[in-house]
């Protein structure tokens, strides 16, 4: 039995079919990249698993049961927790009281003693690589830091699914790679993960499957090595330089890590 | 020749908090500069202090032959030099043609609806989204608004802060083109990018940021290959 199986979900928004009859399951131990043009309905599916959209036809199962319409703190508390794209941490509160407030709120049974969440955010922090910043109020964070916060909240609430939206955005490649551990560490202690990323390194480095979204359908599903040579992909998402600096090298010595990662300037992507 | 933009010994912060430390910086008419940096090194305070939008505490910022150091950002915008904010900052309920004009608000002047043209130019993709509400493009289009918009001033110098931020990786391509072409239709650029590669390919000169202070710059090509740089932001 899958984990999380979406079947036939679509969503519209106005006269825009942001997803089309989607389809795929997630199995404990998984993680999954969801990767696609930006306007391809990324987002949109996690906001339809998470319970912020209830999805207009399908339906999404967790275990079995359906939960598309549930409200989205009950769908946290049986176990999906996710990620923002855009972080909001309580901005008058330390990094360990936001952390908190998943343990505090977001559990299945019952809430927790406040000190109890404390603890449990500090257990989560050091998984995430923040514990000596416990103390700091978040405005003191940079960027990567906020995004690792923001994985800590939904960690606390212990999900055993987490959803993961574009965590690695507007970090430089150095950060990208500490990131991965982040997220590394996470799947060892057991839970299973949906990732949105637009950074290759992160869907080759970590997933086991990709699924490819492009105008809300599904375009491709596979293991990401696969799925990053398919023609399709490169003409609606990677672009031809990417596809280029995919080529086995000539007698090239080891390409910049940049290079095989982060195509540029590609001409032929024209929308 | 003396240069379009001359920043010397410039300290900024927030409150009482300084972040940048005796950055010193040039750039001349027409140059693309890349300024690379960790996250949380100092850059887009540095592109927020020379728009204005950030205190000086001290030093000096000279712009085409005018000193322009504390000026409110409205005067700043007016003397050429133009800010495109990271995260775009669009107003998303305003079209995505009102968003285009508001770049010109300073001015006065008749060739507003020309420029409006050329910009439809450099991005034919908004060429059918004139009437669509900003906030509801995507991610691409939405940055490409945003550089619109601020080619709308007019500017000499137009600072980018993170154009790649959240885009596909074919829409990034297309990005840092047309980031190139209007650096070579005679703009000159000031390009903060996380994607040091990407910015080092397209830049002519550079400048590293490290913990608020200038601490290395050169010539694109040089700063490529620089071990130190490779090493902190290249992970090779």
């Amino acid at each position: 039995m899958s984990l999380l199986a979406v079947r036939d979900v679509s969503k519209r928004f106005g006269g825009v079919n942001a997803l089309a009859a989607v389809t795929f399951t997630v199995d404990q131990g998984d993680v999954l990249g969801i990767i696609g043009p930006n306007g391809a309905g990324k987002t949109t599916l996690l906001n339809c698993i998470s319970g912020l959209y209830r999805p207009d036809t399908g339906d999404i199962a967790w275990e079995a049961e359906t939960i598309s319409g549930m409200a989205p703190y009950r769908i946290a508390r049986l176990g999906i927790g996710r990620t923002f794209q855009i972080v909001r941490p309580f901005p008058s509160m330390t990094v360990r009281e936001n952390t908190a407030m998943g343990a505090l709120f977001g559990r299945p049974h019952g809430r927790l003693q406040p000190g109890a969440a404390l603890a449990e955010a500090d257990e989560v922090l050091d998984l995430v690589g923040l514990g000596e910043k416990r103390h700091y109020p978040v405005l003191r964070l940079t960027v990567p830091d906020r995004k690792r916060l923001e994985v800590a909240r939904a960690l606390a609430m212990q999900p055993r699914l987490l959803l993961l939206d574009e965590v690695m955005a507007g970090l430089n490649h150095v950060e990208v790679e500490q990131a991965l551990e982040m997220v590394r560490r996470v799947r060892e202690s057991g839970v299973t993960i949906v990732l949105i990323e637009h950074v290759m390194k992160v869907i080759v480095g970590i997933c086991n499957r990709a699924l490819v979204l492009n105008f809300g359908r599904t375009l491709v599903e596979g293991p990401p090595a696969e799925v990053l040579k398919d023609r399709r992909v490169i003409e609606a998402y990677l672009g031809e330089r990417y596809a280029r600096s995919q080529e086995p090298p000539s007698d090239a010595p080891p390409k910049v890590v940049g290079n095989q990662h982060h195509p540029r300037m590609g001409e032929s992507n024209e929308e | 020749m003396s240069a379009l933009l001359k920043v010397s010994h410039l300290n900024a912060g927030f409150g009482m908090t300084p972040i940048l430390f005796d950055v010193d910086l040039e750039l001349g008419t027409g140059e693309l500069v890349a300024l690379i940096g960790a996250n949380g090194a100092g850059k887009s305070t540095l592109l927020g202090a020379l728009s204005g939008l950030v205190r000086l505490f001290g030093g000096t910022v000279r712009f085409a032959d005018r000193m322009v150091t504390g000026l409110r950002p409205e005067r700043i915008v007016a003397s050429g030099l133009v800010h495109v904010p990271q995260g775009r900052r669009l107003f998303g309920t305003m079209t995505v043609e009102r968003n285009l004009l508001l770049g010109a608000y300073r001015r006065h002047d008749r060739q507003v609806h020309e420029d409006l043209e050329r910009i439809l130019h450099y991005f034919p993709a908004l060429g059918d989204k004139l009437d669509r509400d900003a906030g509801n493009l995507s991610g691409g289009e939405q940055q490409m608004v945003a550089i619109g918009r601020g080619l709308m001033a007019r500017p000499k110098l137009l600072m980018i802060d993170e154009p790649s931020l959240g885009l596909a990786p074919n829409l990034v391509d297309r990005v840092m083109e047309i980031v190139k072409t209007i650096n070579k239709d005679g703009t000159a650029v000031l390009l903060v990018e996380q994607d040091v590669v990407l910015a080092l390919d397209i830049a002519d000169r550079g400048y590293v940021l490290e913990n608020g202070r200038i601490v290395m710059s050169g010539p694109a090509a040089e700063l490529r290959r620089d071990p130190a740089v490779r090493k902190a932001y290249l992970g090779v």
